[in-house]
């Protein structure tokens, strides 16, 4: 198509270049500069959308980013995005775009039954029915899911890459229009760093659309210019184009986010990220982000060729695009005659303007009546018509309460109406930052009052509304940012500006329709179809509060979140309540201020840098030799090990035999270590352990088991006294860093007396541990320093020397309770030891054994696993550990707890063995156990099996279980009832094998 | 009450529906109840709505400081299940879905309790194996609760990356069919109405700013609209329990925080059923408008200024988009926060307390929304009659001093 | 988002800091002597005030040390930070 209705000349658009692009299958053309908005009115397409609830045809209303209906699926396949703003898509070739909630077609729409059942469903009206049969609801919300909803989520994955940058500033200003450029100007001349940041493709705001006003005697636009010039040329400034400033969180922290290539089309820039997140701390903010004219609220306002006035003037005089041929202007105040006269001037018929007010005497007024306008005084519009595009209006003579029409109305042809109820500032970005907003009764309009942050509010949104005025405030608020922030300037001079003259005016909230307001089809807010009789009924059933109207009603619940609609909702229920707006209150605008793409926010954290990933030094080796994996927290753990042709089961098994006949070898550098040093470094143990380690020899290892002040089991783990002042401890994988924290608090918070210091030696080591009967040969075959004879080296000890000719400490400790070493190395050398222990275990038939194996090992011995056999609810006693518990130290972590009424009482779980009738059944872990099975639940449950194996070892399953009064029911069969049968258990101790320990001293 | 129908909608569709009434009345506050409730949530109006048809008292005020559900009802993410682990815990939840499954028709009031079942992930062996436990509690507890297979999870849920090479894959998860979504508002709405018309008084902008007491007996309120006597006092104020708790003179085992959640824009249907996950942390449903309701964990400090740091909104959606990463496109339209009231134990405290009279409910941390029926019906019970109803009894402020906790951790490791 | 200032270390996001509740907490040695009800008040009772907090931070992905700060609650601004064992200062109040 040949953009029919593109203006002969003006705008900043590039007419040299044309850029195709595609609107529900059909081609069009456009320039750069364009929108897709200001291409489809070039082109004469106003309708782009059906509405939420009723699906109305809808049209363009404004010409930013505060559009309720102009919303479009852009983009094909996983690059499609839905609900994207036409008035913020800027043009490319190529462009794909299409209309969203509509079908089969946008112009027949089946949906639109909906507004021939309007009647019926007022504000609501869900809460009210839908609710027979009782699971009736289920069938109901399917249809009703369909019919909402906007646009469509990508089918698949989103092929583009999102990024982080992290800045600090002295001066952020969100806004580049006149106010914001000025700011950044004087701030940004005092020396301070700025940061300013505007949603649009140019700096420039309002100005960009303004032909009519002169900064310096030079149009405005030469002054925008200038002023980007001389901001780029500045270090110390950094201009972001196309960047939201979306979010204004605590102690001054914003959010930005930068859309990099989205301008660009799909594929253009593999190399750049598509959106950029700014995360900003500024000393001082100031917020220019400018104010959002006012719709009137008026019968069938709604319909496509139906728009903002001052969009309107933006469409002619920025984009060079003709809305219309036969415009009426509908307006309570000055600026809708400016439009009126743009539109004039560029060859637009302008059939009336309708203004609710008598006898405007203001220059515009007085141009428009000189230029022969047709002037409607103290009338309003009482009904639109035309299906898919308004082809006319009928209006009638306000009474002068301007609450009803007298007399009879009348119609008038046209195909574009201009509405202008004045200008909202837009607070949203204030009223986040937590500031209070004041009322202005004269114009109606809420501008920031108190503000609890470092932050000013310069121009428009501050509730001026010349471009004189805001010039002056942002160059205040800028130079006044940067003094705030420590950068001594003058009071920068003024600028001169010659402008149309558009003061305030009263507001004008709903214009008294010709039908009944329950028939009539005032919208309120357009984009979630709310009329201003779903608000005088939400405030007639009782919803009285500001939220609850807004809930009950859903206006302002839309993705443009009220931005045309929360003033003109707040008043018109104020009005029905007959009470004053400040007194209804006002909403709250919450973050983000546009909506922000789930990407840009979770920037690269996704994917292979979701979570760090830790591995040990010997995870190449697991991995070149085959080994499954297990993530346990951020580690990486060996699993298993399967030969060809072994399934899990026939490798646990192989690996578990040899740990017990031969000589096994596990990757235990995952256990966290921590140093404890310092002459009070026993006591400090003393203290976080449940048993006594004050007379602990050197060179001696110790097993320890630590309790939470609740006195339930936190984590437990072996450690080994280096010398007098200094020790070695284990703890478990999973609460390295847990325990880490927990000991630094008790030392420094609670016993700052101790002389005790900690540090993490988890990743410094790697730990290897050899197990089974040949282990002593093999230890014995790689080291000359260290005797390995029993009595030499004797369980629980310590041995410092050299392992396969490294320094090493070598503790003889057991998990299996088999003869078993823990060689400790330094991590860089943890491989080539391990291969050397691999090498030289040869004879032996050495095995590498995985986490599973350990757990089949540990379990045949009835070994805890904390988190495995403790879940938060386990005292040492629940665990048959009162053995570990000193009954003399006067004080340890958790001791207290341990003598609670419910922690000594009869009838806790307490762990024990269970052995399945069937040798080879292996119970589920996680089953529970039952005294009595009943036909149905609910039954009584006595506890669960925590660990449950098959033991070759023993040639049969095996299981621990925690169990109310456990160990009283030693020598009972019980039930284990699965969904699909009963498993039969016997109760017994929870040590399966070699239960007097004599292996692991042999 | 009158009642609620399609039939009454097109009967009011031709009146142009200036023939509905009020949902509630707006009643000055009388100088004496019997029992005042604290706190127009959903829990405390579902309470007085209770008191009222159960047990007989009608003479009763539900107190809110500004305007019902306008705490953590209105801000939640609306799931509602009760695969919980410990016994007690199951039974009280699983109370609560019974009343939900009917709760529409009770209150004649359409809540949209929608049963699309809660998924819950388990992304490594650990996750697996408390995840099968819960399952094997809930099914002998008589709750409904499925264990899905890798495979199954996709045919249920086929947005879900199943890819086994991502960095926390999914290994299985636990799906309980009857859980599912409420519409929030409603509750409190449909609570509401229910109880104005059984004559209970809702007094919204009346803020209690002092609790009377005489000889260890509560006797009335200092509010923002004058003194206001009663015999018995319920304190529901989830977020500013120990704020009230502290009137009267008592310390709480409660911290609040916050907790954010947020939403996309409403796009077409695309995920059937509601997602969580521990270990990955972010939990996902998509509303009947069609945006994807989100959340995850509280944030970690103590506050009650309903905001938190924008970083646990980076974490939740790097979680969301690693679990669905078709959604990175999706865009954020809200984020807000709320103020949950955490006990140590991740249970709540419905309990009667050391002064004769007041009564307590709090303690939900990030989960009471779905407790709200259960939780109203067994705390009037525990007012009107003086001791708990056997459901409430193990929820006792005693269990601290006791040690006897019902730790839920596992089950509310993500918030929800 | 919060800056928390550390004692030792100067003005810090907060995601660099883990939150430790309430200061001051009595930890009794001798709990022996205590009743359950008073063991319990230090375990779990909270004065979790809307106001004026005495708190605990850890400096975990910094300088790894424990410190005390004064914030309110309601605001989240932070009035005081101090070090273990000093008293809670007077400019909090």
């Amino acid at each position: 198509m040949n953009q029919s209705h593109r203006l002969p000349a003006g705008g900043r658009i590039d007419r040299s270049r044309s850029l195709s692009f595609t609107f529900d299958g059909a081609r069009y053309s456009g320039h750069p500069g364009d929108t897709l908005a200001s291409a489809l009115i070039a082109n004469g397409v106003h309708l782009v959308g059906r509405s939420f609830k009723y699906h109305r045809p809808r049209g363009i209303l404004t010409a930013g980013s505060e559009e309720p209906n102009a919303l479009i699926q852009l983009g094909l396949g996983n690059r499609t995005e839905p609900n994207i703003r036409a008035t913020q898509i800027e043009l490319y070739d190529g462009l794909v775009a299409a209309s969203q909630n509509r079908f089969p077609s946008l112009e027949f729409d089946l949906g639109a039954v909906n507004d021939t059942l309007s009647p019926l469903i007022p504000a609501g009206f869900y809460y009210k029915t839908f609710m027979w049969p009782q699971r009736g609801w289920m069938t109901y919300e399917r249809a009703i899911r369909r019919m909402a909803g906007l646009g469509r989520a990508p089918d698949g994955p989103d092929p583009d890459r999102y990024e982080y940058r992290h800045a600090h500033c002295d001066v952020l200003v969100a806004g580049g229009g006149a106010a914001g450029l000025a700011a950044a100007l004087a701030a940004g001349r005092a020396g301070a760093r700025v940061i300013i940041a505007d949603e649009q493709a140019e700096m420039g705001g309002w100005l960009l659309s303004e032909g009519e006003t002169e900064i310096s005697a030079k149009p405005a636009v030469d002054w925008v210019g200038k002023a980007v010039t001389e901001l780029a040329g500045m270090e110390n400034v950094t201009l972001l184009r196309r960047t939201t400033a979306f979010g204004y969180y605590d102690q001054n922290w914003l959010g930005l986010v930068e859309r990099v290539t989205d301008h660009l089309g799909p594929y253009a820039a593999d190399h750049l990220p598509r959106q950029r997140l700014w995360q900003v701390r500024a000393k001082q903010v100031v917020l220019a982000t400018g104010a959002i004219e006012r719709p009137l609220v008026f019968a069938q306002n709604d319909r496509p060729g139906i728009m903002l006035a001052a969009s309107l003037r933006s469409y002619i005089a920025r984009y060079g695009a003709r809305p219309g041929k036969a415009l009426v202007v509908f307006t309570n105040n000055d600026s809708g005659y400016r439009t009126a006269l743009v539109a004039h001037q560029a060859g637009i018929g302008v059939t009336a303007i309708i203004d609710t007010r008598m006898g405007a005497v203001g220059p515009l007024p007085q141009a428009a009546r000189a230029a022969g306008l047709r002037i409607y005084e103290g009338h309003a519009i009482i009904a639109t018509s035309g299906r898919l595009r308004v082809d006319g209006v009928r209006l009638g003579k306000l009474a002068a309460s301007g609450d009803r029409i007298e007399g009879s109305g009348f119609g008038i042809s046209c195909d574009l109406v201009a509405m202008s109820g004045g200008w909202n500032p837009n607070v949203s970005l204030f009223s986040q930052s937590r500031g209070k907003l004041d009322f202005r009764a004269e114009d109606g309009v809420f501008v920031p009052g108190q503000s609890f942050q470092p932050l000013r509010s310069a121009g428009t949104c501050n509730g001026v509304l010349s471009t004189a005025e805001c010039l002056a405030e942002g160059l205040a608020a800028g130079a006044e940012a940067a003094r705030e922030a420590g950068f001594a300037n003058r009071k920068p001079a003024g600028l001169k500006v010659t402008e149309p003259e558009c003061p305030a005016a009263a507001p004008f909230w709903l214009a008294p329709p010709e039908k009944p307001l329950a028939r009539a089809k005032c919208f309120v807010d357009f984009q979630n179809d709310v009329t201003a009789a779903d608000l005088k009924l939400a405030v007639r059933e009782g919803f009285q509060s500001v939220e609850h109207v807004k809930r009950y009603t859903t206006t302002g619940m839309g993705t443009d979140q009220g931005r045309t609609s929360n003033v003109n909702a707040l008043a018109i229920v104020s009005a029905t309540l007959g009470q004053d707006i400040p007194a209804v209150g006002t909403t709250t605008f919450r973050p983000p201020y546009t909506p922000t793409s789930f990407g840009a926010i979770a920037g690269r954290n996704i994917g292979a840098l979701f979570d760090p990933v830790r591995r040990t030094p010997i995870h190449d080796w697991h991995a070149a030799h085959g080994a499954k994996f297990e993530n346990v927290g951020q580690w990486v753990r060996a699993w298993y090990y399967p030969k060809p042709g072994e399934d899990m089961h026939a490798a646990v098994n192989r690996e578990v035999k040899a740990a017990r006949t031969g000589v096994g070898i596990l990757d235990a550098s995952t256990l966290g270590k921590i140093e404890v040093k310092g002459p009070d470094a026993a006591e400090f143990l003393n203290r976080v352990y449940t048993n006594s380690w004050l007379k602990l020899g050197i060179g001696k290892a110790r097993y320890g088991l630590m309790l939470g002040e609740d006195g339930m089991v936190r984590d437990d783990g072996v450690t080994v006294r280096l010398g007098e002042d200094r020790f070695l401890m284990s703890t478990t994988t999973g609460n390295a860093a847990t325990v880490m924290t927990s000991l630094e608090d008790y030392l420094q918070t609670e016993w700052p007396e101790l002389k005790v210091y900690l540090t993490s030696v988890t990743e410094q080591y790697a730990t290897l541990t050899i197990n089974g009967p040949k282990s002593r040969e093999l230890l014995a075959a790689l080291t000359d320093d260290i005797d390995t004879g029993n009595e030499a080296f004797p369980h629980m000890s310590l041995r410092e020397g050299n392992v396969a000719g490294v320094p090493a400490r070598v503790i003889r400790i057991s998990f299996t309770g088999e003869l078993s070493y823990e060689i400790n190395v330094r991590a860089s050398q943890g491989k080539a030891v391990w291969e050397a222990l691999m090498k030289a275990g040869e004879p032996f038939g050495i095995t590498p054994y995985g986490t599973e194996a350990m757990h089949v090992l540990r379990a045949e011995k009835g070994f805890i696993i904390v988190g495995q056999e403790t879940d938060g609810s386990m005292t040492p006693g629940d665990l048959g550990m009162d053995w570990i518990v000193s009954k003399v130290k006067p004080d340890f972590v958790g001791k207290r707890s341990l003598a609670r009424s419910d922690t000594v009482r009869e009838g806790r779980k307490q762990l024990v063995g269970l052995l399945t009738e069937d040798r080879k059944e292996v119970l589920e872990e996680g089953a529970h156990v039952v005294e009595t099975v009943l036909d149905k639940p609910p039954m009584a449950m006595l506890g669960h099996v925590t660990s449950s194996y098959y033991s070759p070892n023993l040639e049969r399953s095996i299981a621990l279980a925690v169990l109310k009064g456990g160990r009283s029911l030693i020598g009972k069969t019980l039930s284990v009832p699965m969904p699909d049968k009963v498993i039969r258990v016997t109760v017994t101790e929870p040590v399966f094998f070699d239960p007097k320990g004599e292996r692991a001293n042999g | 009450m009158r009642r609620y129908s399609i039939f009454a909608l097109a009967r009011n569709a031709l009146g142009y529906h200036e023939g509905w009434e009020r949902a509630w009345r707006s009643p000055e506050p009388k100088p004496d109840y019997d029992a005042i409730i604290v706190g127009g949530g959903g829990h405390g109006l579902a309470t007085a709505y209770y008191l009222a048809k159960e047990h007989g008292l009608t003479n009763i005020a539900v107190l809110e400081k500004g305007w019902l559900g306008g705490g953590n009802t209105g801000r939640n993410t609306t799931i509602v299940r009760s695969n919980y682990l410990w016994d007690e815990s199951a039974a009280l939840y699983e109370h609560s879905l019974k009343i939900w499954e009917g709760l529409s028709q009770e209150l004649n009031y359409n809540v949209m309790f929608s049963q699309r079942g809660v998924m819950n992930l388990a992304h490594n062996l650990h996750d697996l194996r408390e995840l099968k436990r819960r399952a094997h509690a809930n099914r002998l507890n008589g709750i409904d609760c499925d264990f899905l297979s890798r495979e199954q999870v996709g045919e249920y849920c086929p947005l879900i990356n199943l890819s086994p090479d991502i960095r926390h894959p999914v290994l299985g998860a636990t799906l309980q069919r009857r859980g599912g979504v409420a519409r929030h508002d409603a509750v409190a709405w449909g609570f509401a109405r229910a109880a104005d018309a059984r004559g209970v008084d809702i007094i919204q902008n009346c803020e209690v700013t002092g609790i009377m007491r005489e000889g260890g007996r509560v006797t009335g309120v200092e509010t923002s609209r004058g003194t206001i006597r009663a015999k018995k006092i319920g304190l529901v104020t989830a977020g500013h329990s120990s704020v009230l708790a502290g009137m009267a003179g008592i310390r709480l085992p409660v911290e609040s925080h916050p907790l954010q959640a947020l939403v996309s824009e409403p796009v077409k249907p695309i995920l059937d059923t509601v997602v969580m996950s521990n270990t990955v942390h972010a939990y996902v449903s998509q509303s009947d408008k069609g945006e994807m309701v989100i959340g995850a964990g509280i944030d970690p400090y103590v506050s009650y200024s309903q905001r938190g740091g924008f970083n646990v909104v980076q974490d939740t959606l790097h979680a969301i988009v690693e679990m669905f990463p078709m959604f990175s496109r999706l865009r954020m339209l809200r984020q807000w926060g709320g103020i949950v009231d955490t006990c140590p134990d991740a249970s709540p405290i419905l309990s009667k307390t050391p002064i004769e009279g007041l009564y307590i409910n709090c303690g939900w941390g990030t989960g009471g929304f779905k407790a709200t029926p259960g939780s109203g019906h067994v705390f009037a019970h525990t007012i009107a009659r003086d001791e708990p109803h056997t459901l409430n009894a193990p929820f006792s402020l005693e269990r601290f001093t006791t040690g006897r906790l019902v730790d839920e951790h596992g089950a509310a490791a993500v918030a929800h | 988002m919060l800056t928390i200032p550390c004692p030792w270390c100067g003005e810090r996001d907060v995601h660099e800091f883990r939150s430790g509740g309430e200061a001051h907490l009595k930890r009794e040695r001798r709990a022996d002597a205590l009743s359950d009800a008073e063991w319990a008040d230090f375990l779990f009772l909270r004065a979790n005030p809307k106001g004026e907090h005495a708190e605990r931070w850890y400096h975990v992905h910094g300088c790894r040390r424990w410190f005390n700060a004064v914030r309110n609650t309601h605001t989240d601004t932070i009035l005081a930070v101090y070090k273990p064992g000093e008293a809670k200062p007077e400019a909090a109040q």
